[in-house]
């Protein structure tokens, strides 16, 4: 599109539909989630509550006890979709997500000093896991910095510190008594159990700074795609801009990771899968961060509908269903010649 | 003068496996070690150092295998990050052992060996296939062993929230150890350990036209399929039986290659040899460590090999200029 003065802007009609087809989904899965549990209710009574026209049950239910959690489901897919976006673009490498790098093992880390050493309350959990999250983060950037950060050494360096963690979280989990395990390992699953709206407001309001900066940014990072030397002739301040987008991304995934644990394979898949979908180059950002709050709340609702109200946590069915979503991908790709 | 530095290594790597055989728990003089060396009469100081011993030659086995197919799967997937638990190995390896803990009550460590490899090998052939079997790419490769990865992390993760039992064993094997080391479970790796070796050494020259890219390699005159197919089936015995015995040790087979890459510059023929007598350098150091610090008790090698190793990489990969792929 042209507009008067030579200003122009390139609508990439395919992506917008993407976005606005996971934007549905996304929301659509959260209505039958809400609708799922002990007591079912309704995708058109779940409507009308929200409305706030519902009867004083359906209120409390939906409202109270449901609605909070499927709206840290939707925030936290979200964060981690586009924390992945980011970290894979900055890092050059489709598995440079924040599994690999090291920040959701930093985040454990943190949440198992508070489990099994100090046997803290569910509150401390998520501080002890947002300061692992965000000191392994500041940690990574330090230790790759060398007259700026670049991808293969980022990659690198984050590996190693993964390593270092997850030895750390090993260990700790050998020395914790059953109980505390057993307590530990559902939070390293990631779930959504009992998220209330303390934990909604902090998400909304870091993802509301956060991701408009971020997409404010977003034309750097899609120049930055083309090598460092290109993007700085072309304008980019290459340094500065990976420095914030990863400020962003770290501060996200974070968060993310606070409020729901470490939930797999989000941050990983959520932006090969949107790639795809939108068939189009570059960070793809607001199609990965609508896909993973899609992925996120629809694995959520399918666990609930499979095994059960809160039988399994969300992390089970990200991984399992994720993978297979990626295996079958792969297969049809290969059919159409694509990959 | 690589080759100089190869039997430089290759002395390390004695010292450091009589260290491991000299250093435990149990503080042995130099004279009992030799006495249970070369005049087994079955004495106390026999008997542990008899322990010692098997427990050095599955230090020794499984961090050359572990190196070695690092460095095969680094070069087959022409990515840096490839390690075998890039290909689902460890993940395979791990839900087979949670399998026979939680629906077919082993409990034995020598129970488990099977297992274990068995979970590997068929997810190794598992990504095979799906990721194109004679068509495979790195990428493809690489995301079908993700993508299996996830599933079976998955699966693993509900079995130990709802089975205490399965938890309990499994937090222990998934650090990695070298404790269990017997002489049965040495005689039940090795043949599968040699011809992997066997195969992942011959397959250098091959490999190094395939690093190349796809069409340089055919230019060549490699046969692409055919080594794609190889260095898949040695990766998957040398790490499934590694990972068989000692659990899923991490970070050897992706650390090892990167070192040595920074001195023997990008040939195969060079990295393959010096990250298998490198990786039990690490692996067996790592060990010893975990005996001396914790005493009494130990720490498992699969920690040290982290802690250690990890600061160290760290080091080089910000030091040098590493050699990319």
């Amino acid at each position: 599109m042209r507009a008067p003065g030579g200003f122009s802007v390139r609508l990439d009609v395919r992506a917008l539909a993407v976005v606005v087809l996971l934007l549905v989904a996304a929301l659509a899965a959260g209505i039958a989630l809400i609708g799922t549990g002990d007591a079912r209710i309704p995708a058109a009574d779940v409507l009308r509550t929200l409305a706030g026209d519902g009867t004083a049950y359906q209120d409390f239910i939906v409202n109270e006890l449901r609605l909070p959690r499927v709206l840290v489901g939707l925030l936290v897919g979200a964060s981690l979709g586009l924390g992945g976006a980011l970290f894979q673009t900055i890092s050059r490498n489709p598995l440079g997500s924040p599994d690999v790098l090291g920040l959701s093992q930093g985040s454990t880390a943190g949440a198992l000093i508070v489990i099994v050493l100090m046997g803290g309350s569910a509150g401390q959990v998520t501080a002890g896991a947002l300061i692992g999250g965000l000191a392994t983060g500041v940690a990574i950037y330090l230790l790759a910095w060398k007259q700026g950060v670049h991808g293969y050494r980022l990659v690198l360096v984050g590996i190693g510190v993964a390593a270092v963690v997850t030895a750390v979280n090993g260990y700790l989990l050998t020395k914790a008594d059953l109980v505390d395990a057993a307590r530990a390992v559902v939070w390293m699953t990631g779930s959504l159990d009992g998220r209330d709206w303390d934990q909604v407001w902090p998400l909304l309001v870091l993802c509301a700074v956060l991701v408009p900066v971020v997409l404010v940014n977003a034309r750097g990072l899609r120049l930055m795609e083309m090598g460092d030397d290109i993007a700085g002739a072309l304008g980019v301040r290459v340094q500065r801009v990976r420095l914030l987008l990863m400020v962003c991304a770290v501060l996200l995934t974070a968060a993310a990771t606070a409020a729901a644990g470490p939930v797999g394979f989000v941050a990983l898949t959520a932006p090969q899968l949107a790639r795809r979908l939108t068939r189009s180059p570059g960070p793809n950002l607001l199609p990965s961060l609508c896909m993973g709050a899609a992925l996120l709340v629809a694995a959520d609702w399918a666990s609930q509908r499979a095994f059960g109200a809160d039988q399994l946590p969300v992390g089970v069915v990200t991984g399992v269903l994720g993978g297979c979503y990626l295996l079958w991908l792969l297969v049809t790709e290969r059919k159409a010649g694509r990959i | 003068m690589r080759a100089l530095g190869l039997l430089l290594s290759v002395a390390v790597l004695a010292l450091v496996a009589l260290a491991s055989i000299a250093i435990g728990a149990k503080p042995l003089p130099l004279d009992q070690v030799w006495h249970g060396l070369f005049h087994d009469t079955g004495t106390y100081g026999d008997v542990v150092v008899d322990e010692r011993l098997s427990r050095t030659a599955l230090g020794l086995l499984a961090g050359a295998a572990l190196g070695l197919a690092g460095a095969v799967l680094q070069a087959l997937t022409r990515n840096p990050l490839a390690d075998p638990g890039l290909l689902g190995i460890n993940a395979g390896a791990s839900a087979a052992v949670v399998t026979a803990i939680t629906y077919f009550g082993v409990t034995s460590l020598t129970g488990y060996v099977w297992f274990a490899f068995l979970g590997a090998a068929a997810v190794g052939a598992l990504v095979w296939f799906l990721g194109g079997s004679r068509g495979a790419t790195p990428v493809r490769l690489a995301l079908a062993g993700t993508a299996i990865s996830a599933a079976l992390y998955g699966y693993l993760q509900a079995v130990m929230i709802t089975d205490d039992a399965a938890l309990g064993r499994m937090r222990f094997w998934t650090v990695g150890s070298l404790a269990s080391a017997t002489g049965s479970t040495l005689t039940q790796v090795l043949p599968f350990l040699a011809v992997g070796t066997l195969l992942a050494l011959g397959l250098a020259r091959p490999l190094n036209a395939v690093e190349m890219g796809d069409d340089t390699a055919r230019a060549l005159g490699a046969n692409l399929h055919r080594t794609r197919a190889l260095a898949m089936l040695a990766a998957v015995l040398l790490c499934g039986a590694a990972t068989a015995a000692c659990g899923p040790i991490m970070f050897v087979g992706l650390m090892v290659p990167h070192v040595v890459r920074s001195f023997t510059g990008p040939d195969l023929r060079w990295i393959l040899p010096y990250a298998t007598v490198l990786s039990p350098v690490l692996l067996l150091g790592a060990d010893v460590v975990g005996r001396i610090v914790a005493r009494p008790a130990e720490l498992q090698v699969g920690i040290v090999t982290a802690v250690i190793g990890g600061p160290v990489f760290i080091f080089l990969v910000r030091r040098r200029r590493t050699a990319q792929l």
